[in-house]
């Protein structure tokens, strides 16, 4: 991660809500199209089930239940990006995704204490661009940290 | 030289060789004086020197070696085979063992070996003094040296007649020694000047090449005397050890005509026959019906198999949606065609349980000793087969249970005796088919389980409350031992541990889809039985719709599906139950169980329909909106984020490319 911040990062850009988020094109495995989700019981509320990605039973998140925006019908342009963290593959339901960019490690800047809704614990960062807020994500804090052994936990 | 491309060949033929090792020097126990046996071991011990040797592996060959001498001896029955020796040999193979296994985990296969080096050494030089004082009233028959040819024979013996003498030379360079090739040039100088050297072990070529451990065997045609010869060749430098030996060819006639014997009886032909073609011959007979493949590779053609099968469920499905007879016919015959895949694919995955059995018997050996017990081990059924992922599962539980029957189940020697039991304990291993399930059993004929202690232990350490004594039947007695934090030997042991070890076994066993039971009479001996399936990639399951949601009940845990009446469902504090043939039977509503939303118009239907799982003898019922129908599916992880999801085991892919998720009945039956 550290050494991320220091070279310019090649971005995949997302969108929620009214912000664009961004995570680091070496996290993200492929973008799909939404398709249908089986539920798993048991589970956390932002863990909408599992799909089969090429034979692979992959977990499917709902990133704006996850950042505690509010739960919006998927559309024709949702797309699940798929996101590999600590060898576990998961899909993150994103409003859209339409942009891959070079974000200049200049432009990155620790996130300030308020950003829109969510939640800075899972904030890397925020870069400018031109007129862009780009949020850049902590992919490992959104999928991992105490959230999911308190989710283990409860499953067990 | 490259020698990469050769590791996995050495490790693999490595370990190959160590179970021989491991197999024959049991045998040999058994039987001392069975020379095939020896025979065997000495081959084995052979082939891994040289080719640990050539691999570089210094410490693997130098150990492996000291054990071929000692082998030599007991082949030219200079050592006599006991309890002591035996232990020093497993000793040293264990050393091998764990060096090959350094190596295979990319090591360097060094280890410190010294000691048990000094051991071996002290086992044949004790021995070698006795002989030297043989030596004077019997001719020795010390003879390293094994193929001659006829030509060579019949030069020795034609020296014999004319008064030379033949010796049998053996020389040991310093280990250190920096040019192993001009010293053996100097010996040989040396030798050539006092006679012909008819024969060298390894041959000239090698030894000029350098190609040769530290020592090496010629035979020489002298008329000097051994004395003589050895001084003169103990002059050059770096040389260990010399020793001259008169060459006994009546022996050596007599010696490889018993090896014949053994080894090709149905060859009556009187030629001399070189061991090297015998050998070339044995391992064409082996080789050619095998190939060795990568386990890897079997995964991936597996996984690729898989994918496979869920294509063919789509084909299925888009055959019978488009209703066209030719696409019918085709994806009819591709099924055909891909059930015959998998079976073989299946079967290729295979392994005989011996993989995992042929340990044991050390293992038992060396724990007997350690206890002063006196147990044999019969296995049986060793070559039956078992899914890859299973068998590579299944060792540490059996290791387990085995120690379990070591240290608690058979009794002192003395305390049989006085129970006018045999003073030999039994303990049978037995591995056997039986429907889609392989079933291993551990049978010991020991004290069996005191029923009283167990119910008093779990007692004082929590694991049933007073009220349950009463209800518990034996079986469930028995497998109390089986939970966390218990156990009956009154003193704590290293043989079984803590009391931790059985119940990671009942886990590791039910983690497999398997299960395991208990069955104990006093002073008779305890059953341990555990059953496991077959394969744990694809299985056969019951597909079951919950409103719109699709499960897949584990064919191996249903016993029957049922329709009942409304009406006949009863309640017992506040439980649904029905009356199952003369049973009562808990019943478990998925919906509930699951969360599924609800979806569908309350109480559309007088009928429920009802799968019976069961879970050992325990039975219940799962409610489901509809039956779909059975079908074989791969079964998936839910990968490590989900990770343990109650009554989840997995999930699979169905024809339609929707994920279903496979429940785990075990858990649902209380």
């Amino acid at each position: 991660m550290r050494e991320d911040l220091l070279q310019d990062e090649k971005v995949i850009i997302f969108q929620l809500k009214a912000e664009e988020f961004a995570i680091p094109v070496q996290q993200v495995g492929s973008i799909e199209r939404m398709q249908s989700i089986t539920r798993v019981p048991g589970t956390s509320d932002f863990v909408k089930g599992v799909i089969n990605l090429r034979g692979v039973v992959t977990p499917i998140i709902d990133l704006r239940i996850r950042l505690n925006i509010e739960a919006r019908d998927y559309s024709d342009s949702t797309r699940i990006i798929i996101v590999e963290i600590n060898n576990m593959e998961v899909g993150l339901i994103v409003d859209s995704a339409n942009d891959v960019i070079d974000i200049p490690k200049s432009s990155i800047e620790p996130a300030p204490e308020i950003v829109g809704a969510v939640n800075n614990d899972y904030i890397k960062g925020v870069a400018k661009l031109e007129n862009r807020l780009l949020i850049l994500l902590d992919l490992s804090k959104v999928l991992l940290s105490d959230e999911l052994s308190e989710l283990k936990e409860l499953e067990g | 030289m490259e020698m990469s491309q050769y590791l996995d060949v050495f490790i693999d033929e490595s370990t190959e060789h160590l179970e021989v090792l491991y197999n024959q020097v049991l045998e040999l126990e058994k039987n001392p004086k069975d020379k095939s046996i020896i025979e065997e071991i000495f081959r084995a011990a052979h082939t891994l020197k040289g080719m640990s040797a050539t691999m570089g592996f210094e410490d693997l060959a130098n150990l492996t070696h000291q054990l071929e001498n000692v082998f030599d001896e007991i082949r030219n029955e200079k050592i006599n085979v006991d309890a002591n020796l035996i232990d020093i040999l497993f000793e040293a193979v264990d050393h091998l063992n764990a060096m090959v296994e350094d190596i295979s985990n990319s090591g360097n296969g060094t280890r410190d070996v010294n000691d048990i080096v000094s051991q071996l050494i002290a086992i044949v030089s004790g021995e070698k003094h006795d002989k030297l004082n043989e030596k004077s009233s019997n001719e020795s028959n010390l003879q390293y040296i094994t193929n001659l040819d006829e030509f060579e024979i019949s030069i020795l013996n034609e020296s014999q007649d004319r008064g030379f003498s033949n010796y049998e030379i053996y020389v040991e360079l310093n280990e250190d020694c920096l040019l192993k090739g001009a010293r053996v040039f100097m010996v040989f100088d040396v030798l050539e000047k006092h006679g012909e050297v008819i024969k060298s072990d390894p041959p000239v070529t090698q030894l000029e090449e350098e190609d040769f451990q530290n020592s090496f065997t010629v035979i020489l045609v002298s008329k000097h005397s051994s004395d003589e010869i050895s001084e003169k060749i103990k002059k050059v430098s770096e040389i260990n050890r010399v020793s001259v030996n008169p060459f006994a060819l009546s022996q050596y006639i007599e010696r490889k005509h018993e090896e014949e014997l053994v080894h090709t009886q149905s060859e009556q032909a009187a030629t001399v026959e070189t061991p090297s073609q015998k050998e070339e011959k044995q391992s064409k007979g082996a080789s050619s019906k095998t190939i060795r493949v990568n386990i890897e590779r079997l995964d991936i053609l597996m996984n690729l198999f898989e994918e496979l099968v869920i294509d063919r469920g789509r084909l299925e499905q888009i055959a019978a949606d488009l209703n066209s007879h030719d696409l019918h016919e085709t994806v009819e015959r591709m099924s055909r065609v891909s059930s015959d895949l998998q079976s073989i694919i299946l079967t290729m995955r295979m392994v005989p349980i011996d993989q995992v059995f042929s340990r044991f018997p050390r293992m038992i050996r060396k724990l007997a000793r350690d206890l002063d017990k006196k147990i044999d081990i019969e296995i049986i059924g060793a070559e039956t087969e078992l899914d890859r992922t299973v068998i590579d599962e299944i060792g540490d539980p059996l290791v387990h249970l085995l120690r379990n029957a070591v240290d608690h189940g058979i009794e002192m020697p003395e305390e049989r005796k006085k129970k006018g039991k045999p003073e030999t304990g039994t303990i049978m291993l037995e591995a056997y088919h039986s429907g889609n399930h392989v079933f291993i059993e551990i049978k010991d004929d020991g004290a069996g389980i005191d029923k009283e202690k167990v119910i008093n232990k779990a007692l004082t350490n929590g694991v049933i409350s007073s009220d349950d004594v009463e209800t518990l039947t034996d079986q469930q007695v028995f497998e109390l031992i089986l939970e966390s934090g218990f156990s009956t030997a009154d003193t704590i042991s290293d043989i079984s541990g803590r009391g931790v070890g059985l119940d990671v076994v009942k886990n590791t066993i039910e983690s497999l889809g398997g299960h395991i039971t208990i069955d104990s009479e006093k002073e008779k001996g305890s059953t341990f039985s555990i059953q496991l399936p077959l394969t744990l990639s694809i299985i056969s399951v019951l597909l079951v719709e919950v409103q719109n949601e699709k499960y897949a009940i584990p064919l191996s845990s249903i016993i029957e599906t049922a329709i009942i009446h409304k009406d006949q469902l009863l309640s017992a504090h506040n439980n649904k139950v029905i009356d199952f043939r003369g049973k009562v039977v808990p019943l478990a509503f998925l919906d509930d169980i699951l969360q599924v939303p609800d979806e569908s118009v309350e109480g559309g239907s007088d009928y429920v329909s009802i799968v019976i799982v069961k879970k050992g003898d325990k039975l219940a019922g799962l409610v489901v909106d509809s039956f779909i129908g059975q079908q074989e599916v791969v079964l998936k992880s839910l990968g490590d984020y989900l990770g343990d999801t109650f009554a989840i085991s997995g999930a699979t892919i169905l024809g339609d490319g929707e994920v279903a998720l496979i429940i785990d009945s075990n858990a649902l039956v209380k």
